[in-house]
């Protein structure tokens, strides 16, 4: 028993070390992210929709947010919004253009936290080939162990983007010039 | 008294009549496909187009069917004595890829419309279920099949017309009156 006491007081110690700088995977392989979003539909509803398939990843520091980054990658063709017809549409050039523009991305470029769990994300998008500086309003939802050995935190994120903006210019009408992008991320701490 | 089925020498009412009515509704499918995809937002026809096309389809596919079954247990008439072996073999071909593409064209369009597991439906009478779905850009693979099988069938088609003019005008032979009823 006295051989295994050193050994186990410093395995107890590393474990308790405060974290710094973490890396985490967003959980899109068990789905405990959702990148999903909201247009106009003539001004009478909404529509939703959701990208099915993405991969990002995010790191962040506890004792220094204003650090922290975010990276993910949109399969712009994985776009569903429950209804074949109009993904097909969305899919093709009037839209997305997804054969030319098959990837979606955002890389962060500040993260500013402004205190009660609220957050300023801001970084380039590209979308539809075009590159743009947005802004997200963040929230920070928690973050902590979970039962099978990791370590997890989780986001959610607001923005609206102008559609002529990214070079999307399909009359819809003008109630949809712009979408509503609402993300909630869950990353596993690397 | 009018001749419903199909001797050696002739093809009857039911023939004749599919036939004609199945090539009218092709060519405007065609067609009616062609203009509806270039619909916007903002034209009227925008949600009717689609829908009309898709009832149709669904319709000429049951027909089709009955048409196959109804050639399949029918006497067809005989080659003519002029048809020469070459003409006979490539009659034969054309008429089989034509079904072919008949079939394979109305198939890939169901697979556009069912593709994220609705439903399609027909004159607000009856809904064809979803089978196979879910499998990524289903609608925009079976889309591109659907539109190149169209214009093949499109090409086909006037093939298969200008060889029954061929018969009539230069042959002079009975090949396009018997497709008349005559």
């Amino acid at each position: 028993m006295k051989k295994m006491l050193y050994p186990a007081l410093i395995i107890l110690a590393l474990i308790g070390l405060p974290v710094h700088a973490a890396n985490y995977v967003i959980d899109t392989e068990k789905a405990h992210a959702f990148i999903e979003f909201k247009i106009s539909h003539l001004g009478f509803s909404f529509v939703k929709g959701r990208f099915n398939s993405f991969s990002g990843e995010f790191s962040y520091d506890e004792n220094d947010p204003s650090a922290s980054k975010v990276s993910v990658n949109i399969d712009t063709s994985s776009i569903d919004t429950n209804y074949a017809e109009r993904d097909k549409h969305l899919k093709s050039a009037d839209f997305l253009d997804v054969s030319k523009y098959p990837t979606a991305t955002f890389t962060s470029t500040s993260f500013k936290e402004l205190g009660n769990g609220k957050a300023r994300l801001s970084g380039n998008l590209t979308l539809h080939g075009v590159t743009k500086p947005i802004m997200i309003d963040v929230t920070e939802v928690g973050a902590g162990k979970d039962p099978w050995g990791g370590y997890r935190r989780g986001f959610t994120g607001v923005t609206t983007l102008k559609l002529k903006d990214f070079g999307i210019d399909y009359n819809l009408g003008p109630a949809s010039t712009e979408v509503e992008i609402q993300l909630s991320l869950e990353g596993i701490r690397k | 008294m009018i001749q419903l089925t199909n001797t050696a020498q002739r093809w009857g009412l039911v023939s004749v009549m599919i036939h004609w009515l199945s090539a009218i509704t092709v060519v405007s499918m065609f067609v009616l496909g062609l203009w509806m995809v270039d619909l916007t937002l903002y034209d009227r026809w925008y949600n009717a187009a689609p829908d009309i096309h898709k009832s149709i389809g669904i319709t000429l596919l049951i027909v089709t069917l009955a048409r196959l079954t109804w050639r399949l247990s029918s006497v067809t008439p005989e080659p003519l004595e002029n048809h020469t072996a070459i003409e006979k073999k490539a009659a034969r071909l054309v008429h089989v890829l034509i079904y072919v593409l008949l079939f394979s064209i109305m198939l890939s369009g169901y697979l556009i419309s069912t593709a994220d597991g609705h439903p399609i439906d027909v004159f607000g009478l009856f809904e064809v279920p979803a089978t196979l779905h879910g499998i990524d850009n289903q609608e925009d693979i079976a889309g591109d099949v659907h539109l190149v099988l169209a214009i093949m069938l499109m090409s086909l088609a006037a093939v298969h017309a200008l060889a029954a003019v061929k018969h009539h005008v230069i042959d002079r032979d009975r090949t396009m009156l018997r497709m008349l009823g005559k």
